[in-house]
């Protein structure tokens, strides 16, 4: 199966995992550690130190296993995401920056403008920049045109478990696009994931179908053989649809007359 | 000295005078943070070298769990 290569990283997963919301550090850990994830996102925030030492997943990982992608988060302008992303940036433990300007605090939709803006500032910074855009094929293509180091077009809100509600616009994303494509947020389940991938994806980020589902560590298993289920569907070519039923066994020599 | 520390209004002791004591003050000096003071990064190699001064802003920012 083929390598995901972003800018000058090479990973031999396609899927992209979340850190938020699991039930416990250790269900967290079998869950990444079974999802073959080498990527794994995190967000950037105030340190409660004034209270007791509260242990952080990140301390707990070992670093030179996976490469880190902190997300702006939180942000709501293009200056408060590059703001997040040097602070991120600033801890000397990644180089790329998932671009996140949300624009509706009700269906977590990004700002396109926002992400555009933030996404020039950020790429004239020197930072690996992968955003999270709305599956806006136009804004894909403009994203693109600045530099960006792949796509995250999301496919339906974050969270929300919906999986992919346009996967034209998505297929159409991922053909004109010479970076990779990284089907981000909204999936729900395996089956989001294996059409992600069938649809030409290179890859899946996700957290929510993970850290929630009733036994995560099963479900991260699950999401890692559907990113392999997909990407082999794709590289084998599935057959046309048609409009009425063809006959798999032969029309000629059938017993009854 | 009295400095706003994450949005918090604190009194430092008398010895805490660098960013380096104010990190070992809260115990946090081996720890994943990032400093910024006064909205400007401060970077690892600076901690012993910056010194704070009444009324500075400062945040120690960390990774979280997120998507």
């Amino acid at each position: 199966m083929s390598m995901l290569k972003i800018a000058n990283h090479t990973f031999n997963s396609s899927l992209l995992l979340g850190t938020g919301k699991y039930p416990s550090f250790d269900i967290q850990k079998k869950a990444v550690e079974v999802s073959g994830a080498e990527i794994l996102t995190f967000a950037v925030r105030r340190m409660n130190i004034f209270e007791e030492h509260q242990p952080n997943f990140l301390e707990q990982l070992d670093l030179s296993k996976y490469t880190l992608l902190p997300n702006t988060a939180g942000a709501k302008t293009a200056e408060e995401a590059v703001r997040i992303a040097r602070l991120a940036k600033a801890s000397g433990l990644c180089d790329m920056i998932k671009v996140e300007v949300i624009g509706d605090d009700r269906s977590l939709l990004p700002d396109p403008i926002e992400t555009l803006k933030a996404s020039e500032m950020l790429l004239a910074e020197g930072f690996i920049v992968l955003p999270y855009t709305s599956d806006d094929v136009v804004l894909a293509k403009r994203l693109e045109n600045l530099g960006v180091h792949a796509i995250m077009p999301g496919a339906s809100p974050i969270g929300s478990g919906k999986g992919i509600l346009n996967p034209l616009n998505l297929k159409f994303i991922i053909e004109q696009s010479a970076v990779p494509v990284i089907v981000d947020a909204g999936i729900g389940s395996p089956k989001d994931v294996a059409y992600a991938m069938e649809l030409g994806a290179d890859g899946v980020l996700l957290n929510t179908a993970v850290s929630g589902a009733k036994d995560p560590v099963k479900m991260a298993l699950a999401m890692k053989l559907a990113i392999e289920a997909g990407t082999l569907g794709f590289e084998a070519g599935r057959i046309e649809e048609k409009e009425y039923g063809v006959a798999s066994s032969p029309t000629s020599g059938m017993v009854t007359s | 000295m009295s400095i706003v520390l994450n949005g918090k209004s604190v009194v430092l002791p008398g010895e805490v005078n660098s960013i380096q004591q104010l990190l070992t003050q809260y115990h946090l000096e081996n720890r994943i943070v990032v400093v910024e003071l006064n909205k400007e990064i401060v970077l690892k190699e600076h901690y012993e070298t910056t010194n704070l001064s009444r009324g500075d802003m400062v945040e120690i920012i960390h990774f979280v769990g997120g998507g």
